[in-house]
């Protein structure tokens, strides 16, 4: 089984280590995994804005890169859910987000890293209630959440639970910028939900929410983190001194 | 002609003044959290919500035959059954109603159908005081305001200030804001109201095919008092509140109020079937637009809306926003996909406000798919309503850069070199509308493409 290994653009730009956890760990999990050198976005930013039209190039771009592969795994529920429904509607490869490959397909058992902080793990809305990673709040029935069943496997993580389990961020791709005032307000909360909670680390299975919300901590000169749920996997640590003061 | 204003300027303006909106926003997510209360504890609640949309399918799908079989069985329960194909005609026959039967003073129960139509103003105009019976719309009402919620009209006010307009109108004691204290003023303001109209103007939330009859459900008991002490019972309803038989009601009445405040059921769930003796009842079927809604194929099943609010409650951008934000009758998700049809220039950034997270089509009782016909209605908007030329080109532009990966990867180089190099003031001028309250990413050197060629064999 081969598979091809999607980075969403804005990840493969400003977030390499995200993407380098995330081979690294399908590798660790001996994955033959690769990488295809000419791709670029699922063409989402411009289809979520009304422009499915212009998003057509990169969609087939997308195609033209990936049509090889039996399966394709993405570090990102948002992009995955996009090829899913918009490009690869009418057949071609599988497309998994990195958790569900990982819980669904690999149905991996023990995962060796540590994390000793204390973690508030956002739910991502397009894996969460598009690609059904998790069971969403508004939900009936039994209660299941692939991100967080990969993160109790982590040694030494304690994952807190928070006020607001599932609700949204406000990234919204551009809509964090047409309706910015909203989509901060949005973005406070959530924090603050994870900062009453005493969170050392936000991660989540998309890094555009992270991005987000790092954005805003970062303006606040908060000691509060960020990082994409893959890294965690793959073992990496805080790339700067959280603040222990919490512990 | 006033500029229309956006989503965006109105949820800005609203935002301004933190300590409402966090209240706001904290009072709505409490009721969303009611409803999870009362839905988890029916482990049917999935197929319930599966059974609704799917008889509404079929209502969808055979609304012409439905309506007639409705319509006659009305009939001959002996309703005077009228069609309005438009606000206009709707509004048109009430007065025509009114004056027939000469009558002088009437109460209205709620009803967001004839909001729709705007027939509060129409009769203001024609000299007719329009009472609502509905408490919470009777404070809008006192305070000039139409509803910004569907299921709670006057949602946006605090007790305080709903204290302060009772004293005003109803000459309650300055500053008391005791809710006991001020409903109890209501009852007896209402209750004169109730007395001396003839006539009582109820909305249906249930037309039901197979009996001719229809069902009102409230929770003060304001449509009952209003229709039971008046000579005529005028019942306003949207073609698409139809359902086939008596015995699907129970899956709506189930979800209805569960969905709206989390109560198992309204506290008053009226069946209407025919005018008692020497009284009469008319029933008006509105279309205005929603035979062109159901002939439009992606968005055919907003029609399915049994009107309990919850996706407004559940909505991170609503909640944040308030109802006057949407300027539309229906605010909140689903009016942002029933708004768009009504008036595509109007309502057009509608659409926009969300983030597509989805929580609207998960908490809707009858599964509509909000957020896909979100998603949707953006397509046409952006080919029909009116020109966005700088957010057009952009996309363009970035649709060009996206379908060349020589390209991608040199432009996205440039962007990482000047934004490591150029110094903040640059970076977070007044353009960058991101940066207004949030940093950008850190710029690393090599993109992930840059690290895989030189780290896996040589970029396989």
């Amino acid at each position: 089984m081969k598979v091809g290994l999607f980075i969403p653009c804005y990840v493969d730009q400003f977030y390499p280590d995200v993407a380098i956890s995330t081979l690294e760990l399908l590798e660790k999990f001996d994955v033959d995994v690769e990488y295809p050198m000419n791709q670029t976005c699922c063409g989402q930013p411009m289809a979520n804005s009304g422009y499915e039209i212009y998003g057509k190039g990169s969609a087939d771009l997308f195609n033209k890169n990936f049509s090889k592969y039996e399966i394709i795994v993405s570090p990102s529920g948002s992009c995955a859910l996009h090829a899913k429904e918009h490009i690869l509607a009418n057949g071609g490869p599988k497309i998994y987000e990195l958790c569900e490959f990982l819980t669904d397909v690999l149905q991996i058992g023990a995962i060796d890293s540590s994390f000793p902080y204390k973690v508030g793990l956002h739910a991502s809305c397009h894996g969460l209630r598009g690609l059904r990673l998790a069971k969403p709040s508004e939900i009936v029935g039994p209660d299941f959440n692939k991100p967080l069943s990969l993160l109790e496997k982590v040694k030494d993580i304690e994952v807190v639970a928070l006020e607001r389990k599932d609700e949204c961020c406000g990234f919204g791709g551009t809509f964090a910028v047409f309706e910015e005032a909203v989509s901060v307000s949005m973005g406070n909360d959530r924090i603050e939900d994870h900062r009453s909670h005493g969170v050392e680390i936000i991660t989540a299975a998309d890094m555009s929410c992270l991005m987000h919300l790092e954005g805003l901590l970062s303006r606040q000169k908060s000691p509060i983190k960020v990082m994409h749920i893959a890294e965690i996997l793959n073992g990496n640590f805080p790339k700067t001194n959280v603040n222990n003061d919490l512990k | 002609m006033k500029p229309i204003t956006t989503h965006a300027q109105a949820a800005e303006e609203f935002l301004k003044d933190g300590e409402r909106s966090h209240w706001h926003d904290d009072t709505l997510w409490h009721v969303r959290t009611k409803r999870d209360t009362a839905a988890q504890k029916l482990p049917e609640w999935e197929q319930l919500r599966t059974l609704a949309s799917q008889i509404k399918d079929h209502v969808l799908s055979n609304l012409d035959t439905l309506l007639i079989q409705f319509e006659e069985n009305a009939i001959k329960n002996g309703i005077e059954v009228l069609w309005a194909k438009d606000a206009q005609e709707h509004n048109n026959h009430i007065y025509r109603i009114l004056q027939e039967n000469q009558v002088k003073k009437l109460v209205k129960s709620k009803s967001i159908l004839t909001e729709e139509c705007g027939l509060n103003h129409f009769l203001e105009d024609k000299g007719y005081d329009v009472v609502d019976t509905d408490l919470g719309e009777r404070i809008i009402q006192f305070n000039k305001q139409v509803p910004s919620h569907i299921v709670m009209p006057a949602i946006h006010l605090k007790k305080k200030e709903i204290g302060e307009i009772f004293h005003q109108h109803l000459g309650t004691e300055e500053g008391a804001d005791d809710p006991k204290y001020l409903t109890e003023a209501a009852r007896q303001h209402l209750r004169q109201k109730f007395v001396q109209a003839h006539a009582a103007i109820t909305g249906v939330n249930f037309g039901i095919a197979e009996t001719g009859g229809f069902v009102v459900c409230t929770n003060e008991g304001n449509a009952d008092m209003g229709t039971h002490l008046a000579d005529i019972h005028i019942a306003c309803m949207g073609i698409e509140k139809l359902i086939p038989r008596a015995a699907d009601l129970g899956v709506y009445l189930r979800l209805l109020a569960r969905s709206a405040t989390g109560q198992s059921i309204t506290n008053y769930t009226s069946h209407f079937h025919r005018p008692r003796k020497d009284k009469k009842m008319y029933l008006i079927l509105v279309d205005n637009g929603r035979t062109d809604q159901l002939g439009r194929e992606d968005f055919r099943n907003s029609l399915k809306c049994i009107r309990c609010g919850a996706c407004m409650n559940t909505c991170p951008i609503y909640r944040r926003s308030s109802g006057f934000s949407y300027h539309a009758t229906v605010p909140g998700p689903i009016g942002s996909i029933l708004s768009p049809g009504m008036d595509l220039k109007k309502h057009s950034t509608l659409p926009f406000a969300s983030t597509l997270c989805g929580s609207c089509s998960d908490v809707c009782p009858v599964k509509i798919n909000i957020h896909e016909q979100l998603y949707k209605w953006r397509q046409v908007i952006t080919k029909e309503g009116p020109a966005q030329n700088s957010k057009k080109w952009a996309m363009r532009f970035g649709g060009k850069v996206m379908s060349k990966p020589r390209l991608f990867d040199f432009m996205g180089k440039m962007a990482r070199k000047s934004l490591s190099i150029s110094p903040r003031g640059m970076v977070y001028n007044g353009l960058n509308v991101w940066g207004k309250q949030r940093d950008l990413p850190d710029a690393p050197n090599d993109s992930f493409k840059d690290w895989y060629r030189k780290n896996r064999k040589n970029g396989k």
